[in-house]
């Protein structure tokens, strides 16, 4: 619109570059997936892969569960986030900050954590729920097994709400009460208004939410390794990992991670379709006053049933994993005899991956996050200000990504980075592109939001007092969007945090960061270090999003009071 | 504590004084010291494995050990991957699975070395073609909580792992993961076909990963029986105060002998042979044996007094080569028998 006045703008290149970048971030490695997915053993094309692939009963079970589990995290996830972030963007609910804080505190939580953590909790036998639960009613059974599918439902929903609250609480903050006024003045109840004016408009969001809570647990590898193969029963990305198993199968990975890739790309294809044909300018507009609805004698019994659910998803994780980090045996009650600090100097002073560990997680982290954010802001400025031809291809690509399950990526990178031309495997840099390509569509869509709020005046007036593109991107816009970036940072640090899917298959013994240093010590059942390790990471990741938070001057989760 | 680093030291100095003695050893661990590290793959459990590690830190100052730990399977799954895309990372190897040296050697991957003193070892504990030695031994065997089950009523043989009254109260580590548990599968497989583990797995036993997790799982009370595992893990356990009681099934146990060898790619050759040398020391392998409740190859180790010898059980033994020729029908079986 402004840029197509000149005769040859010189941020052209950088525009090209970055949308360059892009492509070959994802073209290459899901290009060598297709390929594997239909190469042959001498050489030449064959189908034989996913002929393979869709004749075995254990992949079509493994499918069959990762279908169950993806749609009831998906429902459940709407029923806990969805209520969470009316309470808090529209009613007068006690303690908004902290349950802010809290639902901060899940989305930080790496679900194979709190499924390790659930393991001790609700273990059939051992778990303490179930102990207690057998001393006070003398049951036989157990209350409930953490090692079913429901069991496995009930955790990964525990730390995938928080993108339903996140991607809910913005879209209620911007919500206008006129036409929930409206609604009152003829009449209608509190409960009326809620189901027939505020569900509707926020319905988009709900249903966005949704798939993004399904796209999470159909990509999720930890939680079910950890919960589900104990019971004799897989998921597509348990699975997709064991064919790396020696003899390696990276053929018939490839075949099942292009039909899952297929599958989710469908997903996003309905929702644009559902989504796409409304309009929802009464969402979106400016103004309008936002009024606080009373919900008088409910108040506490809300934040009651708000501190149920983090109870679940926070309080007892932490606190068992504490007792776990500071006991000898975690099974046994909390005495003196059973305390020590053997597992605390055990995992930071005497296990040599973990110093390593820490360091590769947080210099991916940074980077990650500071590469993308950047990469981000540019793209959500040219796409937002139309800059280049074919800015909607741009958007696009950023956005593709989310279609790819993190094992299904880390199989087509680790294909595509083992080989010639670029070895990249054995080093950060293949992590790095695995986390920069999986955490840019939520980047993305934070930056896209910011820029879509900055109005092009400004920057029209610096281009009128003769400012370069570059000048003015840096002296009018970037101030303007700082708050938007750096949300945008912490996203994607916390993404790269508590990433362990692509990770556990792209890692190699001098590149294992903190996700797959728990997962080595699950395997062989090192309760204690994992303990430590996790409230490490915890720490860590808290320290830092608290830093930023308060350099930010708001709440990363962007939800304003 | 204070006593446990002197006796280190002590053990550092002896070591010192046994192997410094010629013009050729010195010439090696000065080269080794330049190298600076040793990268360790193991299988051996980490506490162990870090216990190793610095003891041989303490013995060779200046030279790290790099400990990676992971299961059997997942360390050749490792070195496969790294060959392919030509990654030379790691010295030393050393998994449960004696099947993966035999396919070591055949691919070259591994490197012809003797380490000083293994002559003495019996031998099964030796390579005929020098490439790989046993390490250190455990057997398989059957745990329960005694906390749970009484002395009377614990199963005392494999087939008493079939009764129904121990459906959903038992668990089992994985071939797919553990060498130890491959070894032990093949060895049972040996003594009542497939048909037994189909039973078995009738009993809708939990499944974990590594060798050292059943004794784990069945100390916190978890599962009531374990129906294999190392018997190490389960005598550390037990040593520990943890309400956990070993089974020597009278059928037999299965004998795991792990084997260590050095990498034919070895970015630290020397760094690669001292470690090696020092492992298959008195002073390491009495470690092993004291602390760490570990069989071993070496005639002069003195057991503690409260283990069985390897004389008085029934051994199991099985051969590497067939191990290594069954190990995926191993996996596959167990995958379709216990369902993941």
């Amino acid at each position: 619109m402004i840029g197509r006045l000149e005769g040859f703008d010189r941020s052209l290149p950088v525009w090209i570059a970055t949308a360059l970048a892009l492509v070959a971030l994802m073209a290459l490695p899901l290009a060598w997936l297709g390929v594997m997915s239909v190469s042959g053993e001498g050489g030449g094309a064959t189908f034989a892969h996913y002929r393979d692939a869709f004749r075995d009963v254990a992949l079509q079970k493994a499918l069959w569960n990762t279908l169950v589990l993806a749609f009831w995290v998906g429902v459940s996830s709407i029923a806990v986030g969805a209520p969470l972030a009316w309470l808090t963007a529209r009613t007068n609910v006690p303690g908004k900050g902290l349950i802010r804080m809290l639902v901060l505190a899940s989305f930080v939580t790496p679900p194979f954590l709190g499924a390790f953590a659930w393991v001790m909790l609700a273990g059939p036998n051992a778990g303490f729920i179930n102990t207690l639960w057998r001393q006070v009613t003398g049951a036989a059974g157990p209350l409930f097994d953490i090692f079913t599918m429901p069991g496995l439902v009930f955790v990964v929903t525990a730390y995938t709400f928080p993108y339903v609250y996140i991607m809910l609480a913005n879209t209620l903050a911007l919500i206008a009460s006129d036409l929930e006024d409206a609604a009152a003045i003829h009449g209608a109840g509190r409960l009326i208004v809620a189901l027939t004016v505020t569900l509707p408009l926020v319905a988009p969001a709900v249903v966005s939410g949704f798939i993004l809570a399904v796209l999470q647990a159909l990509a999720l590898f930890g939680s079910p390794a950890i919960l589900a193969l104990p019971a004799g029963f897989h998921t597509i990305t348990t699975q997709v990992w064991s064919f790396f198993q020696f003899p390696p199968k990276i053929e018939l990975a490839a075949a099942v991670s292009v039909p899952l890739l297929l599958a989710t790309a469908l997903l996003l294809l309905v929702q644009k379709r559902l989504l796409g044909r409304r309009g929802y300018a009464s969402v979106g507009g400016k103004g309008g006053v936002r009024r606080t609805i009373p919900l008088g004698v409910w108040r506490y019994p809300a934040l009651g049933a708000v501190l149920g659910v983090m109870t679940c998803a926070i309080f007892l994780p932490y606190a068992v994993l504490a007792k776990a980090a500071f006991s000898k045996a975690w099974a046994q009650p909390l005495s003196w005899d059973n305390l020590t600090l053997a597992n605390v100097s055990f995992t930071l002073f005497e296990y040599s991956s973990t110093k390593d560990a820490i360091v590769n997680t947080l210099e991916l982290g940074v980077v990650t996050a500071t590469v993308g954010a950047v990469m981000v802001a540019l793209l959500a400025y040219v796409t937002n200000r139309k800059l280049v031809i074919g800015h909607q291809v741009l958007a696009f690509l950023a956005l593709a990504p989310v279609v790819i399950p993190g094992v299904v990526l880390a199989v087509a990178l680790f294909i595509a980075y083992t080989r010639p031309p670029f070895v990249l495997y054995g080093t950060l840099a293949i992590l790095f592109i695995a986390y920069l390509t999986k955490e840019m569509p939520v980047g993305y869509a934070q930056s896209d939001a910011t820029f879509k709020g900055i109005p092009a005046d400004l920057e029209e007036a610096g281009r009128i007092l003769g400012a370069g593109r570059l000048r003015i991107l840096r002296d009018v816009t970037a101030p303007l969007a700082r708050s938007g970036i750096i949300a945008a940072w912490c996203f994607i640090f916390i993404g790269v945090i508590r990433e362990l899917s692509a990770s556990i298959i792209l890692f190699t013994p001098n590149t294992k960061v903190m996700s797959v240093v728990m997962f080595d010590l699950k395997e062989e059942g090192q309760f204690g270090a994992i303990a430590v390790l996790g409230l490490v990471m915890l720490g860590l990741t808290f320290a830092i999003v608290s830093i930023v938070q308060a350099a930010l001057g708001r709440d990363v989760l962007g939800v304003k009071d | 504590m204070i006593r446990r680093y002197v006796s280190l030291a002590v053990a550092g100095i002896l070591i010192l004084f046994s192997t410094g003695a010629s013009a050729e050893d010195a010439a090696r661990l000065e080269a080794a010291k330049k190298e600076g590290k040793v990268v360790w793959y193991t299988s051996l459990v980490l506490p162990s494995a870090e216990k190793v590690a610095k003891l041989f830190e303490t013995a060779y100052p200046g030279i790290k050990v790099e400990v990676h730990r992971t299961g059997s399977q997942r360390i050749l799954q490792r070195v496969m991957q790294e060959t392919q895309a030509s990654l030379k990372i790691v010295d030393v190897i050393h998994t449960s699975d004696a099947g993966h040296f035999v396919l070591l050697k055949q691919k070259k991957l591994i490197a012809q070395y003797t380490p000083a003193g293994v002559e003495k070892f019996p031998a099964g504990f030796k390579d005929k073609d020098g490439y790989y030695f046993g390490l250190r031994a455990t057997v398989n065997a059957i745990f329960y909580n005694t906390k749970a089950v009484s002395a009377a009523d614990a199963p005392k043989s494999w087939k008493d792992l079939l009764d129904p009254k121990w459906k959903g109260k038992m668990v089992t580590a994985h071939p797919g993961y553990s060498g130890v548990i491959a070894t032990h599968v093949l060895a049972l497989e040996h003594l009542f076909g497939w048909d037994y583990f189909k039973q078995l797995a009738q009993n809708n036993v939990m499944i974990v990963q590594s060798a050292n997790d059943p004794p784990t799982t069945v100390a916190s009370g978890e599962r009531v029986v374990a129906v294999n595992g190392g018997e190490y893990s389960a005598y550390k356990l037990k040593k520990k105060g943890n309400p956990i009681e070993i089974v020597y099934p009278k059928e037999g146990v299965p004998l795991v002998v792990s084997p260590t060898a050095i990498a034919t790619a070895a970015p630290h050759p020397n760094a690669a042979r001292l470690f090696t040398d020092f492992t298959f020391s008195r002073e390491c392998q009495q470690v092993m044996a004291d602390s760490e409740g570990l069989y071993t190859g070496h005639p002069d180790v003195k057991y503690p007094a409260d283990k069985p010898k390897l004389s008085e059980l029934k051994l199991l033994s099985v051969d590497a080569e067939e191990l290594e020729k069954r190990n995926e029908e191993i996996k596959k079986r167990f995958v379709e028998l216990f369902g993941a």
